[in-house]
């Protein structure tokens, strides 16, 4: 990128958070705010997945553990009384400590037995918390009436530039070029003299607290939900869809895989004939783009850009 | 108590039979592609689909649908190796894995929802006059149509193993996973072989979902489970070993049968999954391998 392009990128995406943050003043519709929490929530999602798996390279089939962890500690420990601000905080902390026990051994494994052991461990919690928390977690009525989405929407804002900031910390920090280097290839980079478990370790424990603080704002968030559902394979799905769907291993990609995830689904969604297979639809789209676009949105534009430069500094 | 014990012990086994063959394709194409096709169970529940409804129709035995299910998995089988996996071919070894690993958690979401769309969410039995009847050994009791499928998954895989080990194509397919290079060298059609493993593996979760349907419930969401059951038997087996895997299966059922009595039913599918990490962070080769 040249530097007139980086000092735009730059003043694009402080107009974009200013514009964010004056949503709910400028706007009093609850949908348009709803819209927006939710494309914030999942945007951070995806980024959390992508510091690890993109920018690292380690396929984590079980984000939606750290994302369970999140939402469902925060919300019993809100609903039985705690404050906000011990309870988010909280669940980060329990979501972070789990990425560090559960990264610790897994990732000294080969390739493919990270992935599934990670699988693994999220179904050992979906399960678990299914037989620890069978009921159904609605809020009680007093909550109810005292909802606002406002404050809600600015903590999925808070959430979701965290994780743009860290993801933009390791594209230009010497962490995030180690992180690279162990992507592209472990023993090279080992030989190199970068460290590559302590780095798989750090990238893992930030990954898994930032979709921990997702997990907590949806648990603040969402009115009704079993806590089973928290740990749902769904979350990491949607987590990988979207990554892959915007650029996997880049800043922007997961913004804008969930600028596109979000209103397509909700426009299938709209459909009553298609309500059922819109999985179908973006599971298609997610294989059709490991398959022949591996670098999602941003790859592709990159691709055009380049070949217009070249074309440019070799007129045929 | 021992009564007790022995009756668990039973059913871990005759269930066991049925990871062990529900894993065996998996692994062997594994150990042939390195590629890791997480949608394996997806193709197990297709199986169990393809027993549903020949009984639900025509009233065939379940046991005879294995018949139909495998070549017809065997086609799926190929059919998504020509249109997906082969593209992962060239990639080195780690791409290839991470890849196929991408593609199959795509693919089991994507056949998860055309089961729910063709055949709705319900849960499905395949109930033959013969359902209920048990064969009493002393105190314990033994399901007589649970026995016969693990006969079956026992003959399965022995056949399997004589194709692999008596024929020119087996031979051929376990030299490509011995050395790719080494083979293609030789004279082995190396893609030719590559899809044979593929529709091989696929033929294999055929049959292990219409052994599934005799005794369990067929529905769109058993995929993962099946698929995790799978992973959990590979890792206790070893990679690419075929009675490894069967006996890791058996272990797979005893150990879960053991653990739901002793810690509750609602534990048993947690007692597997832990063992699996146990396994894999203190020997990822296999419990059961040299």
């Amino acid at each position: 990128m040249t530097l007139v392009g980086r000092r735009a990128a730059i003043l694009l995406a402080a107009l974009a958070l200013l514009a964010l943050a004056a949503l709910p003043r400028l706007t009093a519709d609850r949908r348009i705010l709803t819209w927006a929490l939710l494309i914030l929530l999942y945007a951070a999602l995806a980024q959390s997945w992508n510091l690890l798996s993109g920018f690292g390279g380690q396929v984590n089939l079980g984000h939606a553990a750290f994302f369970g962890l999140g939402a469902v500690i925060t919300r019993t420990l809100w609903l039985n009384g705690a404050p906000l601000g011990l309870a988010l905080p909280a669940a980060v902390g329990v979501a972070a400590a789990a990425g560090f026990i559960v990264g610790a051994p897994t990732l000294r494994l080969y390739g493919p037995y990270f992935a599934i052991g990670t699988l693994a461990v999220a179904e050992i919690l979906r399960i678990t918390t299914g037989n620890l928390l069978p009921e159904v977690s609605t809020l009680p009525a007093p909550l109810l009436a005292s909802y606002e989405l406002a404050p809600r929407y600015y903590l999925a804002l808070g959430v979701a530039t965290l994780t743009v900031a860290t993801a933009w910390f390791l594209t230009r920090s010497r962490f995030g070029y180690g992180l690279a280097a162990v992507r592209e290839d472990e023993a090279v980079a080992e030989a190199s003299g970068v460290r590559t478990f302590p780095h798989k370790l750090a990238a893992f424990v930030l990954s898994s607290g930032l979709a921990g603080a997702t997990g907590a704002v949806f648990g603040f968030y969402h009115v009704s939900f079993y806590p089973q559902f928290a740990f749902s394979p769904l979350w990491t799905f949607d987590a990988l869809l979207i990554t892959f769907l915007g650029g996997v291993g880049t800043l922007w990609g997961p913004i804008l895989g969930a600028l596109f995830f979000l209103p397509l689904r909700e426009v299938l969604a709209l459909q009553p004939r298609l309500i059922e297979v819109h999985p179908l639809i973006f599971g298609i789209f997610f294989i059709l783009i490991v398959v022949a676009l591996p670098g999602g949105f941003v790859e592709a534009w990159r691709g055009v850009t380049h070949r217009q430069r070249l074309r440019e500094s070799h007129p045929a | 108590m021992t009564t007790i014990l022995m009756q668990n012990g039973v059913f871990g086994l005759l269930v066991g039979g049925l990871y062990g063959l529900g894993a065996v394709g998996l692994s062997l194409v594994f150990g042939v592609l390195t590629m890791l096709n997480v949608a394996h169970g997806e193709l197990i529940m297709l199986g169990g689909y393809v027993s549903v409804w020949l009984f639900v129709l025509w009233g065939v035995d379940p046991f005879l649908s294995g018949l139909v299910a495998g070549p017809l998995l065997f086609l799926v089988g190929a059919g998504l190796f020509w249109m997906l996996f082969r593209r992962l071919i060239a990639f080195r070894e780690e791409m290839k894995i991470k890849n196929s690993i991408l593609i199959g958690f795509g693919l089991a979401l994507v056949l998860q929802t055309l089961a729910i769309t063709m055949w709705e969410a319900d849960e499905r039995a395949v109930t033959p006059a013969y359902a209920g009847e048990v064969l009493r050994l002393g105190s314990v009791v033994v399901p007589l149509s649970r026995l016969a499928a693990l006969l079956l998954a026992f003959l399965v895989l022995g056949g399997l193993h004589l194709f692999l080990t008596r024929t020119r194509r087996g031979t051929a397919i376990r030299a490509t996973a011995e050395d790719e290079h080494g083979a293609a060298l030789v004279g082995i059609p190396i893609g030719r072989t590559f899809l044979t493993a593929f529709a091989l593996g696929s033929a294999l979760a055929g049959v292990a979902g219409a052994l599934v349907s005799v005794s369990d419930a067929i529905s769109p969401a058993i995929g993962l489970h099946w698929t995790l059951k799978a992973l959990i038997v590979i890792v206790l087996g070893g990679m690419g070993n075929i009675f490894g895997t069967f006996l890791g299966g058996l272990f797979l059922g005893v150990t879960e049968s053991m653990s739901g009595f002793l810690l509750g039913n609602a534990y048993r599918e947690v007692v597997g999954l832990a063992m699996f990490l146990l396994v894999l962070s203190v020997r990822p080769q296999g419990v059961f391998t040299r």
